[in-house]
């Protein structure tokens, strides 16, 4: 308590120390509480789109690759389309080693009149759906009727609010959970819907036909037994169905994966950079307060002040101005972080998700704690030579 | 009755015997001056009497606590219960206020009291310079408030090395005042210092002469 009010008192009167103290804690925190929120972020976003596209092989059109970049539509809400005949469903789900197969269609709404926004339509079959639904049934519990639509979370309708699809009229029922993807700038409805909506874009003149077949189909999302090899099956299903590519999603996320990790490993490398950097910083500054106090440290011995007191003193402030500089590094981060995720998730082109409430307060307190205990920590030398003054010495030295 | 007893006290530093088999005492509530040419052995002394360091050998009594033998962390406690230090230099603690720099004698001692540290501080003159920093203070209040630091305790012993050293006659006198005031009160005073009016104000003077008592001086004329 004593030597606290003490402390308080330094700290306060000595304002060019306290806040360069604090500004340099400040900075490492908010290099380790921004960069930890980015990588959280990413790998949020990585998990959002595995958990999203949740097949272990997706089937499209082998004309699919060459007209729109796959990845793309997932990962930055490309528009596109391409077509298969539906009779690929039956045949994927006579591939052994196939659990379950769903039909996905595409259409991309225009930049004209007849479409309020230029988006990605995505029709699903609600009974064989087992990647959309558990999502939309997060935050709808019906399912999609006629002319029903979810948008993503990026799209730009209310609930409630008629978005018109090559004339269609269309109900916005839900928005849907953020994944942080390229999904989030879609449109879901059924595939009753979807078929009213690609008869009313023929109609105006976007020709999406194939020969054979009235139901159209641009993807299958296939679930694989547990215990078969991934591999064999899409192998085999690439034997099996002429036309079509089976293409397995971890695949598709590798390169995702590796530009996470390559971006996880720059953040990580910066943060140590900067945390030696304002490590080094503070032991020179600490090293420079020891000449500057040897006579203040002199004056309390004499008055009785034990080394121990002295000690816990000099730890006390430090720990104080990291406890300062963390506050406000992580606080400035908060500034830049959140109201600029979406330019950050546009400079990174990869999925970026921002991490849970709880798991943001934890990384702030976390890094808190930490700003805290490398202030002290690079405190111990000045605390234990400012300790050891010998009062006597000291003085007579300022004589 | 003997308040400080030095036995046969000497303190080698390699080939130099800063001092050299000195033994005195000091009745308690005596005011004694010790003078000396430089290197004759004082400051060592002082640091010795001031639980600041300790002798090569011989025995140094402190209200009869052999303090030659305590530890380090014994010897901080024997400073703040019964010695009050003033030095040449007027050593504050720069970020605290004159009272405050009374009061942090308070913190480690007891309990800081704001209103006996203003009451010590009205007692050199200084009440109403209570709230400046020592940036603000000229050099004669800085020794003043240093004075009041020392006695806000009230020690057994105030041990002062050079106290006028740094002060123009008008503080010089008020200081010396204070040191009469404190005797009369039943203070024990030890006094460091070159100045023999600084001297003639003490019972006795001890010189000092490479690092053994050359003489002792009974002040004849003290009290009149």
């Amino acid at each position: 308590m004593r030597s606290f009010s003490l402390t308080i008192k330094n700290l306060v009167r000595k304002p060019g120390r306290t806040t360069v103290l604090t500004l340099l804690t400040a900075f490492l925190a908010l290099a380790v509480f921004g960069g930890s929120v980015v990588v959280f972020s990413l790998r949020r976003g990585l998990n959002s789109l595995e958990a999203r596209l949740g097949a272990d092989i997706i089937l499209v059109p082998s004309e699919a690759q060459s007209k729109v970049s796959f990845q793309n539509m997932f990962l930055q809400g490309t528009t596109g389309a391409f077509y298969m005949d539906a009779s690929v469903l039956d045949k994927a789900l006579e591939v052994e080693g196939v659990e379950k197969a769903a039909p996905q269609t595409f259409l991309a709404s225009l930049k004209a009149d007849c479409c309020s926004i230029k988006i990605q339509v995505i029709g699903i079959d609600p009974e064989r759906d087992f990647t959309v639904q558990p999502w939309i049934a997060r935050s709808l519990t019906r399912g999609l009727g006629d002319m029903d639509v979810a948008v993503g979370c990026k799209v730009e309708a209310d609930v409630g609010e008629i978005i018109r699809i090559y004339d269609q009229r269309c109900k916005v029922i839900s928005r849907l959970e953020a994944t942080g993807t390229g999904l989030d700038t879609a449109v879901y409805c059924s595939m009753d819907t979807m078929n009213a909506l690609l008869a009313a874009a023929e109609d105006k003149g976007v020709s999406h036909k194939i020969e054979s077949g009235d139901q159209l189909i641009s993807a299958v999302y296939v679930k694989v037994k547990d215990g078969c090899d991934i591999d064999a099956v899409n192998s085999r299903l690439n034997g099996h169905i002429r036309k079509v590519t089976a293409v397995r999603t971890r695949s598709m996320l590798t390169g995702v994966s590796d530009s996470l990790a390559g971006v996880s490993r720059t953040v990580t490398v910066l943060i140590a950079a900067v945390w030696a950097l304002a490590f080094l910083i503070l032991l020179l500054v600490f090293a420079l307060i020891v000449r500057e106090r040897a006579r203040e440290f002199a004056v309390l011995r004499l008055v009785g002040a034990s080394r121990g007191m002295l000690a816990r003193m000099v730890l006390l402030e430090s720990a104080l101005c990291g406890l300062l500089g963390g506050l406000l590094g992580v606080g400035l981060a908060a500034l830049l972080l959140f109201p600029f995720a979406g330019l950050i998730e546009s400079a990174l082109n990869l999925p970026y998700l921002m991490p849970d409430t709880g798991i943001i307060l934890l990384l702030a307190a976390g890094t808190v704690l930490l700003a805290v205990a490398v202030a002290a920590l690079s405190s111990v030398t000045a605390a234990y030579r400012l300790s050891r003054v010998d009062p006597g010495t000291a003085l007579r030295e300022g004589n | 009755m003997s308040l400080l007893e030095l036995k046969n006290v000497s303190k080698i530093y390699g080939e130099l015997k800063a001092l050299d088999n000195v033994s005195l005492h000091v009745d308690q509530g005596e005011w004694v001056a010790i003078m000396g040419p430089s290197g004759s052995g004082k400051s060592t002394m002082m640091n010795i009497i001031g639980c600041m360091d300790k002798p090569t050998k011989g025995e140094v009594l402190l209200d009869g606590v052999d303090i030659s033998r305590e530890s380090s962390k014994r010897l901080t406690d024997i400073r703040r219960d019964k010695i009050g230090l003033i030095f040449q230099q007027f050593h504050m603690v720069n970020y605290l206020t004159a009272v405050e720099n009374v009061m942090v004698s308070q913190y480690y001692h007891s309990m800081p009291d704001e209103k006996e540290a203003l009451e010590a501080l009205g007692r050199v003159g200084l009440r109403e310079r209570a709230r400046h920093l020592p940036s603000q203070l000229s050099g004669g209040e800085q020794q003043r408030v240093c004075v009041a630091r020392a006695l806000i305790n009230h020690p057994e012993l105030i041990l002062a090395d050079e106290p006028t050293g740094n002060l123009d006659e008008a503080n010089e006198n008020i200081v010396l005042d204070l040191f009469a005031q404190l005797h009369k009160e039943g203070t024990t005073l030890i006094v460091v210092t070159h100045d023999p009016e600084v001297a003639e104000a003490a019972q006795r003077t001890i010189v000092l002469e490479h690092g053994k008592v050359a003489r002792e001086v009974i002040n004849e004329n003290f009290g009149k």
